[in-house]
């Protein structure tokens, strides 16, 4: 790959509420025009931290410890009028709902417009013609007559490509998509994130993609990072990751998805054990509870990451051992 | 269609539909009336409502020069009436608007700030609420000067608890929605999701509370002037009744009249409130006749 410089970079980012942190040090780079997934079972930070770029907290929420780079700065604790500037323009936030993410009231084409005054200064025609432009980028038919229309006349993935021409409105360089596609029927599913990958080349943008739906992320995504209990477990480049995860966690967690050929395969799909909860009070690795391959080492101390190869981190204390477990099984026959 | 008009908000109201239900109907016909009495009230009533320019005691329709009869001075009943929807309506509205200000206001910077600032204001809208209405604004006007105004500004003050409640919580409730989470994370200031973005969702509510403030403004307009602690120089509906008051066992007819007219405007107002709740929203639909 050769996009080397960091649009976004996270430095062991520490995100919680008061008397629990979700977050527990995150450290993470997103490279010019590169499309990384955070992938994690619900309650396990990935959106927490997220909102956490943007300082879009819950209440309640504060950001502990750690830093955001973004552009030079550290978006963790800039001043929130230059943070202000960066949100919308810098950086654009898709959420999970397209169906209340539009305000009811105005007129979609109003929507879009407004956002693009607030960051640029153009004249009035000029950026209705550019709303214009963007609901045509993003598939939108009969462009003119829709930007007068409300959201409640658009079907959810029509309201999730408003959303999505509102967020590209300002030319991010970076886009963070929160679940974009969970709220929307499966068959609209991929034509939105065939809409977001489209963009993303064409427009040269970064794309931060929340999901826990590991089908989009093996078509879609450059890099994986798996996130467990508010840490990294596995960071890796796509393919080498679904051929041979080396985490137990995303080992689990591929198993558990269904694959493409489910149809014809007469095996159970297995499972992981227990809850995301069950690292309560953990002094060790967090998923040492629910591992296949814990031993007394894991309950010390929380793991760091390993490099494995070029460009690919797994934090668990024996990986070692898990290989030579995992190929030794290979070689027994059924 | 020119390029400015293009993303212009263009909704239609509903009101042609809304036409079709009797009531409502009636309702507007009734309340443009009274507005076109007030605008062209020295046309329709050439005479002050002042002067006195007849016989004392003269019945409804007993005198064509003054077709509602006249009271104990001789003063015209007709021309009052027509003259005093000015002082009334202009009280009315204005009361209404100085509330809805106020109200949107403090609801508003309550219900979207939250925390210690929610508290402090509700205590004191609060304390605005447990005061008797009636008390607060005579207190005001034996203070004051008595004028309209001070009249107004008056029930505006002990009107705009309502309005803040109300905006309060509907600031509270759109505050969490994912559309202002979603213009938060667009870079908008907080002073523009709050104008922009929160309080047109939250405008019909407020509308539709503030046409019951109009009606609740000119019931305590007519209540303050028939206790005589209005301006004693303007002519309301409100003086008319008490000055008919002292009569109402013969001459029922001097407060009947104006009476009439404050039940028949107040009654209209509440019922086009009640329909601009269906008619502001854009979602609803109106049931077709």
């Amino acid at each position: 790959m050769s996009r080397k410089t960091p649009v976004l970079e996270l430095l062991n980012l520490r995100v919680g509420f008061p008397g629990a942190e979700i977050v527990k040090g995150i450290n993470l780079q997103i490279h010019e025009g590169e499309k990384l997934a955070l992938v994690g079972e619900s309650g396990c930070g990935k959106s927490l931290t997220a909102f956490s770029i943007l300082r879009l907290l819950p209440q309640g929420a504060a950001i502990n410890g750690g830093q955001v780079i973004y552009d030079g700065l550290d978006l963790a604790t800039l001043p929130a009028w230059q943070l202000r500037r960066i949100r919308g323009k810098g950086i654009a936030l898709i959420l999970q709902e397209p169906m209340t993410s539009l305000n009811p009231v105005l007129p979609i084409g109003l929507q879009i417009a407004e956002n693009i005054r607030s960051h640029e200064t153009m004249s009035r025609k000029a950026v209705n013609e550019r709303v214009i432009e963007l609901l045509d980028l993003v598939g939108i038919a009969n462009p003119r007559e829709r930007a007068k229309m409300y959201p409640h006349n658009f079907s959810g993935g029509m309201r999730q490509r408003v959303m999505i021409a509102m967020a590209i409105a300002c030319n991010p360089r970076l886009l963070i998509a929160d679940e974009p596609t969970t709220a929307l029927d499966v068959t609209i599913q991929a034509q939105v994130m065939d809409l977001l990958e489209d963009l993303c080349s064409k427009l040269n943008m970064a794309m931060l993609l929340i999901t826990h739906d590991l089908g989009a992320v093996a078509q879609w995504a450059d890099r994986v990072a798996v996130m467990y209990s508010g840490r990294i477990a596995e960071m890796a480049p796509i393919e080498p990751f679904f051929t041979g995860p080396k985490h137990p966690y995303s080992q689990g967690l591929l198993n558990s998805s269904v694959e493409d050929d489910w149809h014809y395969s007469d095996t159970r799909l297995t499972e992981i054990k227990g809850t995301v909860a069950s690292a309560a009070g953990e002094k060790g690795c967090a998923f040492a509870p629910r591992c296949p391959y814990a031993a007394a080492e894991c309950r010390l101390s929380p793991p760091e990451l390993q490099s494995v190869a070029p460009g690919w981190v797994a934090a668990c204390a024996r990986l070692d051992a898990i290989r030579a477990l995992s190929e030794g099984a290979a070689h027994v026959p059924a | 269609m020119t390029d400015a008009t293009l993303i212009k908000p263009r909704r239609r109201l509903r009101l042609p539909q809304s036409l079709k239900d009797p009531l409502f109907a009636l309702a507007v016909i009734v309340f443009t009336l009274v507005i076109l009495m007030a605008i062209f009230a020295d046309l329709i009533a050439p005479t002050d409502p002042q002067d006195m320019v007849n016989m004392p005691f003269l019945w409804p329709f007993e005198d064509s020069y003054s077709p509602l009869g006249t009271d104990q001075l001789g003063r015209d009943l007709y021309s009052g009436i027509v003259h005093g929807s000015r002082s009334t309506l202009a009280v009315g509205f204005s009361a209404a608007i100085f509330g809805l200000v106020i109200g949107t206001a403090v609801g508003a910077t309550a219900g979207y700030f939250g925390g210690w600032i929610d508290a402090a204001l509700m205590r004191l809208t609060e304390i605005f609420q447990t005061m008797p209405t009636m008390l607060l604004i005579i207190v005001l006007l034996a203070i004051g000067d008595p004028s309209i105004p001070l009249i107004a500004i008056s029930i505006g003050l002990a009107a705009w608890p309502m309005i803040a409640r109300l905006a309060r919580a509907e600031f509270k409730a759109l505050r969490e929605a994912d559309f202002v989470m979603a213009s938060k994370a667009l870079g908008y200031p907080t002073s523009r999701i709050i104008t922009r973005e929160i309080l047109p969702n939250a405008m019909p509510t407020l509308v539709v509370g503030a046409s019951v403030l109009v009606a609740n403004g000119i019931l305590l307009e007519s209540a303050v002037s028939f206790l005589n602690l209005g301006d004693p120089n303007v002519v309301s509906w409100g003086s008319l009744i008490g000055n008919g008051r002292t009569q109402i066992r013969s001459e029922w007819y001097l407060s009947a009249l104006p009476g009439l007219a404050t039940v028949l405007t107040v009654l209209s107002l509440n019922i086009i409130g009640d329909r601009l709740t269906d008619i502001l929203n854009p979602r609803s639909k109106v049931r077709d006749a």
